[in-house]
């Protein structure tokens, strides 16, 4: 019997997974079309601080959700990565739309083909551009995905630099 | 100690001011800006060479894509140019939907700029509202396309299909009740002292400088220049209606917010009128070797089933030739430069951004002004990297 | 519209080596030498008579198989009279000379030629790839470059060193 089956562990887990998913800071970072659909849905009209994400943070140093939001160009993808770096753990990745996700229809010479050729991503919606009650949905399932971790994979304090 | 040297900062990409990944190097001599230097291409996905590989019909998606808060008026844009090159003549009633739906878009667009615009100056509020007013705008555009942003509605030979029922009246409960918002906006900013000291007189951009620079749209017209193409080179009888525009007379940014905020009120002059006068007939040429059958047909009909499959799998041919055709977008003369050489495919598709002269006037814009600024003179372009980069 | 034909037709009378040649389906255009090309537009922007001073917008076409290969296609327009004319040249992969000191807007304009084509434009004051990266290998608007670019089948590496 490991230490990960012991009440202790899992309390401690269910508690620090249930504030680490209520509280969702986004880093301020849209790429193209979707963008768009990202602001609105942290307009009045879809109000996305009902699922605590409504922080969304200019410095990749203060967030722990990146949504990225729109086609990735090779020339942009070093500078994906690095922010993606930048962030502290622990720290979560929603590719948002077909562009972040496969590469939509720009099957083209400057179209990195899917965002999770270069950073994991957690949770992918489909769409182009999805509505905003997908952004809503996404931030949902990331929600359920995180009640699921423990903290032997998500360490409580690490530094920034290091890919989770 | 070494000696005095300018000091470099680099704006972007990911900065949240600057619209999308834009990249500005700045040179700076204390707080004012000696040169600068954008950089863009961080959004450049080949749209010119897609387009040389997809058939006409293909190519229409690629066209929402570029500037993404005017899916409409690129659509327009783009099926004009196609159809000089196959020279169909569309019905009066496409026409003015045509005229009415880009018309809603420059106001969605407009809107757009005026929130971002004031939360980049440390207005807040404005956000809140104008996103409200879009959203509202946004809903009247998707009964129609059935999609907020990227609406595909406006096809070669006329439109889709047929307006919905109730369209008209929700445009007009819409576009009724505009005015009246378009006036909070102006309580809140127009007469604000901050809003004032923070634009007024801010990167000004001259009349001559401006033409030179193929500066085209509303910043154009805040310079004092009399150029829209809607009354220059009249397209989708915009000669019907009765609109004037709005010119300013300083080019700085103040100038560039109180001419987007009057073209907002001569956009809903013309979709009223629009409403008002909306003819009655089809809505499609009668061309049928361009224009696909009625949905209806092709559950009944073989012949329609057939030509309908033919069209969109096989494309059709323009006669070989060259076309320009311009349009009046929010952000400037957006034009689309198509060459066929007689295959369904078109030989060379140029898309003539707006956005993209537009930002070459930055550097001037900016030369000589402080560092704050810049951001009052990025926003102030409504520049859409989608459509600059391409 | 007929009052474009007529701004051609002034215009072939202030420079050499201008022919006005149809372009189907709307109004002629003007086919200019490549030697001449510098003195035409150099009239267009001045001359009093034509004073185009908006350069509405600059391209490229690539003619593979051709010679020369490449048209530079150059809209212009008058604030004063709103007449709007199309200008022409042929030109190798030497490239041509810049207009940026006529028209400010050339400068982006050229430099995305040159991104695009690979044609160096002589005097332009700061010629370098303005949408792909610096070191981009080909022209993406060349018609023999595949679509898909090189390497499209294989993983995306980074190199971080370049953010």
């Amino acid at each position: 019997m490991g230490v990960e089956n012991n009440v202790l562990v899992s309390t401690v887990d269910w508690l620090i997974n249930w504030s680490r998913k209520n509280s969702l800071f986004p880093v301020t970072f849209g790429l193209a079309c979707c963008a768009l659909e990202m602001m609105v849905a942290s307009s009045a009209e879809y109000d996305i601080a009902r699922f605590g994400a409504e922080v969304f943070r200019p410095s990749p140093r203060q967030s722990d959700l990146m949504i990225v939001a729109g086609t990735l160009t090779k020339k942009m993808a070093p500078i994906v990565r690095r922010i993606y770096e930048q962030m502290p753990n622990p720290k979560w990745v929603i590719a948002y739309g077909a562009c972040a996700s496969s590469g939509g229809i720009f099957r083209s010479y400057s179209v990195v083909q899917g965002v999770d050729q270069i950073i994991p991503v957690d949770v992918y919606i489909p769409g182009c551009p999805p509505r905003p009650e997908a952004l809503l949905k996404g931030i949902m399932e990331l929600q359920k995905k995180i009640q699921k971790e423990t903290i032997k994979d998500r360490p409580l304090i690490s530094l920034p630099g290091k890919s989770a | 100690m070494a000696d005095t040297k300018y000091m470099t900062i680099n704006m972007g990409p990911q900065h949240p001011a600057t619209h999308g990944v834009l990249r500005v190097v700045l040179e700076l001599d204390g707080e004012t800006i000696v040169s600068s230097t954008p950089h863009i291409g961080y959004l450049h996905r080949g749209i010119e060479k897609i387009f040389e590989n997809r058939t006409y019909w293909q190519g229409q998606p690629l066209t929402d894509r570029l500037d993404y808060t005017s899916g409409m008026s690129n659509n327009l844009a783009y099926v004009l140019a196609v159809e000089k090159l196959i020279g169909v003549e569309i019905p009066k009633r496409a026409q003015y939907i045509r005229v009415m739906l880009s018309e809603l878009q420059r106001i969605a667009a407009h809107l757009l700029w005026i929130s971002t615009h004031a939360l980049d100056m440390g207005a807040m509020t404005v956000l809140f509202y104008g996103f409200r007013e879009r959203e509202n705008c946004l809903k009247v555009l998707e009964t129609v396309a059935g999609a907020r942003l990227m609406p595909d509605y406006i096809r070669f030979g006329g439109l889709r299909e047929e307006l919905p029922e109730g369209f008209l009246k929700e445009a007009k409960v819409f576009i009724d009740d505009l005015p009246r918002r378009i006036d909070e906006y102006e309580t809140l900013l127009t007469e604000n002292v901050i809003w004032k000291g923070r634009l007024k007189g801010i990167c000004p951009l001259s009349a001559d400088d401006a033409i030179t620079y193929g500066v085209t749209g509303p910043v154009l017209r805040a310079s004092g220049v009399y150029y829209d193409v809607r009354k220059a080179y009249p397209y989708s009888s915009y000669e019907d209606f009765d609109f004037e525009i709005p010119l300013g007379t300083n080019g700085d940014v103040y100038d560039r917010y109180v001419v987007r905020l009057k073209e907002m009120r001569q956009s809903v002059r013309i979709v009223q009128q629009a409403i008002e006068k909306l003819p009655e007939g089809p809505i499609n040429a009668d061309a049928p070797q361009y224009v696909p059958p009625e949905k209806e047909d092709v559950a009944h009909d073989m012949a329609a089933l057939i030509r309908h499959f033919k069209l969109m799998t096989d494309g059709f041919r323009p006669p070989k030739g060259e076309a320009y055709a311009s349009i009046e977008s929010s952000k400037g003369e957006l034009g689309f430069y198509i060459m066929s050489d007689g295959t369904e495919k078109p030989y060379r598709v140029r898309i003539r951004p707006p956005s993209f002269l537009n930002l070459g006037s930055v550097s001037k814009m900016i030369e000589g002004s402080l560092v704050a600024d810049v951001v009052a003179a990025i926003g102030s372009i409504d520049i859409v990297l989608g459509e600059i980069d391409k | 519209m007929s009052d474009n034909t007529e701004y051609l037709e002034i215009l072939s009378g202030k420079a050499d080596g201008i022919e006005i040649v149809p372009t189907p389906p709307g109004e002629p255009s003007a086919m200019v030498d490549k030697n001449n090309i510098r003195e035409t537009l150099d009239h267009c922007r001045y001359d009093r008579d034509l004073g185009f001073n908006m350069l509405v917008d600059m391209f490229a076409i690539d003619y593979n198989g051709e010679e020369p290969r490449f048209e530079i296609v150059y809209i212009l327009r008058s604030q004063k009279t709103n007449a709007r004319i199309v200008v022409k040249t042929r030109c190798g992969d030497e490239g041509i000379e810049t207009v940026s000191d006529l028209w400010p807007a050339a400068n982006f304009l050229e430099r995305e030629i040159y991104d695009m084509y690979g044609l160096p434009f002589a005097n332009h004051p700061d010629l370098r790839r303005i949408y792909n990266p610096d070191d981009f290998e080909g022209y993406p608007l060349r018609k023999e470059f595949p679509l898909e670019g090189k390497d499209f089948d294989k993983r995306f590496v980074v190199d971080l060193e370049k953010a």
